[in-house]
């Protein structure tokens, strides 16, 4: 006798696996996703276009500052201009924008501060607003210091700037380096991509649940095998695409990483390899701090968390997008199903920067420890290295709920997969539950 | 082959199965004959052990029915389909590989029935590329394949094209003659009446009538009898007539009478004109509109 799941979990498998779609997406992934990593850091290193900006100051306030980088100032004499000649000149002229300081009735630097406008011929960018609420604030600051009777060069001598160098005291009561920013990077691309991984490939599920039933096939294959059976064979072989799918993503993106570093930046690799501590030159202590925080992070359980709250999400939510997917006559359907199963994973996502701020705060640990949100927030979390007794527990939740999930998925699935032609709701898919 | 004892199946609101008996037997071609909703789907999901009665007993041969013995029976469902996508040949492999077949096995059978139904050449297509006949064909194949004991036809006639219908009534009787237990399921009951030896008729989830098809029509003989005679009959006696023609030869007459027309015979016999008499069964649909209306007739005990 043939084992009927394995039967379905090769078919699953290998129907996908060879499609020229599947071959396609595992290549170009790689690729989009090291643009998507490089194209930003290009367009920001490229400088943006100088700008002119006219100023109007009757409070004689930032003059005679001329400005920095692209944006460059340019004074009108307040003598004989006013607001509405200034608009006019900048109409009439090819600068970008009008700054208007005015000036109060006895120079009251909180009248002035209220009503400086700002006009454009475009929407201000950020970062020129940025810069003139720089300069306008230093100066105001000053003015009221001077106002109060105190000297600005005294303040800014007593400004103080503080590095703290932090360390995270190990088990072992060696000192690792604490490396918060590389670890917030890494928390926040491990969950972005558990979240993708895992609505990716239990849609899939989803289509070919939906393939089954509206290509009527999905009778006869029951009459062979359990309900049950053909919906574990069909998340288990669509779960193993994705793993291989996973492994050529990692093996090709390191292959480019490595002929990229190789080809496009030998100077790096030629300071890594002469950066000894004897030299001790800028750059090479700056390697040897990045080699300190690389070591600073768990890799193994990184990689080993991935992996299992990858499997632990996907089979939970292809549970659920599998009973979904019997429901449904047509792909069209499905739209208003998908949204509310996914919204706790994006609700994972929309607080991924809360977790990252406190990654052993409370909104972090109840969000790692619920089983819906537990994929992406703990992903989050695991780079910043969290006790081990709550990753055990929250992964016991997680695999607990995935059975309790794909038990009650198969009940629907049961019922579903055999109805034709009914506009289904959620108080019918509780009915079938109850069947 | 398959005995039911009082299955009893619910849908949420509806009693789609109200407690029936029925036994089909070894080697017969077994009609299931009903109106659509009448529970012949919900009782062939029960065979197939898609879904699983409420209440009641299936049996398979002489015990009851088990989940390997879905391998030993065929079954098309009235809602049929393949995997587009998917190549004819490896589909029907896959199919049979499921029902338990081993790879070399199943291959070596289903060249011989694309061979036999002459389409070898839709092995290496795919669903999609076929013609709706063609892929009815494979789907033929894909239910006989592991060369079930048992057969279950749900609605086989439609949505076959006409070509294709007479060769698979030839093929599955074919199979019948070769041992197999055929079991149509249709709401056309004239189009199974002249296959069937058997038949089960069942309205809103109950059997109205079951047995032998030949025991089951002489039941419901109402006194209906054809004469074909030399020339026209004016006058029937006792009997009322139902339908006259005539032809080159004569004339046919349909007349119905209370009691068994011997002496009307015997004159027309005595003046040399009858040229055939014959005693008129009832059609299955007859006997159906007729159990509807007057309820169903006892086994005589004799």
């Amino acid at each position: 006798m043939n084992n009927p799941i394995l039967l379905i979990i090769q078919r699953e498998f290998l129907s996908r696996v060879r499609k020229k779609t599947f071959l396609l997406v595992t290549i170009l992934g790689p690729l989009v996703f090291a643009a998507l990593l490089i194209v930003p850091g290009i367009l920001a290193s490229m400088p943006e276009e100088d700008k002119n900006i006219i100023v109007l100051d009757e409070a004689a306030l930032i003059i005679p500052e001329e400005g920095r980088g692209e944006y460059q100032l340019e004074y009108l004499d307040p003598r004989e201009n006013d607001l509405e000649s200034a608009k006019k000149s900048l109409i009439d002229s090819d600068f970008d924008a009008l700054l208007y300081i005015p000036t109060g009735e006895n120079w009251d630097p909180d009248f002035i501060k209220n009503n400086i406008l700002l006009f454009g011929k475009e929407d201000p960018s950020i970062n020129m607003v940025q810069y003139l609420d720089g300069v306008l604030e230093d100066r105001l600051n000053k003015q009221k210091l001077l106002r109060n009777g105190v000297d600005p060069n005294v303040v800014e001598l007593s400004l103080t700037q503080v590095n703290i160098q932090s360390f995270t005291l190990g088990d072992e009561g060696a000192e690792q380096q604490s490396a918060t920013v590389l670890k917030m990077g890494l928390g926040y691309i491990a969950g972005i991509l558990i979240y993708f991984f895992i609505f990716f490939y239990a849609v899939m599920v989803m289509r070919g649940v939906i393939e089954e039933k509206s290509s009527r096939i999905v009778e006869v294959i029951i009459s062979s095998v359990r309900p049950f059976q053909l919906m574990m064979g069909k998340i288990l072989g669509i779960g193993a695409v994705g793993v291989v799918q996973f492994i050529i993503w990692v093996l090709l993106s390191g292959g480019i990483y490595f002929i990229a570093t190789m080809f496009i930046f030998p100077e790096m690799i030629a300071d890594q390899a002469t950066g000894t501590p004897v030299g001790m030159d800028a750059s090479s202590s700056q390697g040897l701090e990045i080699y300190d925080m690389l070591r600073a992070i768990d890799f193994p359980l990184i990689i080993g968390g991935f992996i299992f709250y990858f499997f632990g999400g996907y089979f939970l939510y292809s549970a659920m997008f599998a009973a979904l997917g019997s429901a449904i006559d047509q792909e069209t359907d499905s739209q208003q199903f998908i949204m509310p199963v996914t919204v706790p994973m994006i609700i994972a996502l929309v607080t991924a920067a809360n977790v990252i701020q406190d990654p052993n705060g409370p909104l972090a640990f109840w969000m790692s420890m619920i089983p819906f949100t537990a994929p992406i927030s703990m992903m989050i979390r695991l780079p910043f290295g969290i006790p081990i007794w709550q990753v055990i527990v929250s992964g016991a939740i997680l695999i607990g709920t995935f059975f309790a999930m794909v038990a009650l998925a198969g009940k629907i699935y049961r019922v579903g997969i055999l109805m034709y032609g009914k506009k289904v709701s959620w108080k019918e898919l509780y009915k079938w539950l109850r069947h | 082959m398959i005995k039911a004892t009082n299955v009893t199946k619910r849908y949420s609101k509806k009693l789609a199965l109200d407690a029936i008996n029925l036994s089909i037997p070894k080697g017969s071609v077994y009609g299931l004959l009903g109106p659509n909703g009448a529970g012949k789907t919900s009782f062939i999901r029960i065979m197939n052990q898609i879904t699983a009665p409420d209440e009641g007993q299936v049996y398979f041969g002489d015990r009851t029915l088990q989940p390997i013995d879905i391998a030993r029976i065929g079954y098309l469902p009235e809602e049929r389909g393949l995997y587009k996508k998917m190549k004819v040949g490896e589909q029907v492999l896959y199919l049979a590989r499921l029902k338990g077949l081993s790879t070399a096995e199943a291959k070596l059978r289903a060249k011989k029935w694309f061979e036999r139904l002459e389409m070898a050449d839709f092995w290496e297509k795919k669903v999609e590329d076929l013609s709706k006949g063609m892929a009815q064909k494979v789907q033929f194949v894909t239910t006989v394949l592991h060369e079930p004991e048992l057969l279950i036809f749900d609605e086989p006639f439609t949505g076959f094209d006409p070509i294709n219908t007479n060769l698979i009534k030839r093929e599955i009787l074919r199979l019948s003659e070769e041992g197999a237990t055929v079991i149509f399921s249709t709401h056309r009951m004239e189009s199974v009446e002249e296959i069937c030896d058997h038949i089960g008729l069942i309205n809103n989830g109950q059997v109205m009538v079951e047995g032998p098809l030949l025991d089951i029509r002489k039941r419901y003989q109402n006194g209906t009898y054809s004469f074909v005679v030399k020339e026209a009959v004016e006058h029937w006696g006792e009997g009322t007539l139902l339908q006259e023609s005539k032809h080159h030869t004569g004339h046919s007459y349909t007349v119905k009478f209370e009691r068994y027309p011997g002496t009307v015979v015997s004159e027309l016999a005595a003046k040399g004109t009858l040229v055939a008499f014959e005693e008129v069964l009832p059609s299955v649909q007859d006997i159906f509109i007729e159990i509807v209306e007057n309820g169903a007739k006892l086994v005589p005990h004799e």
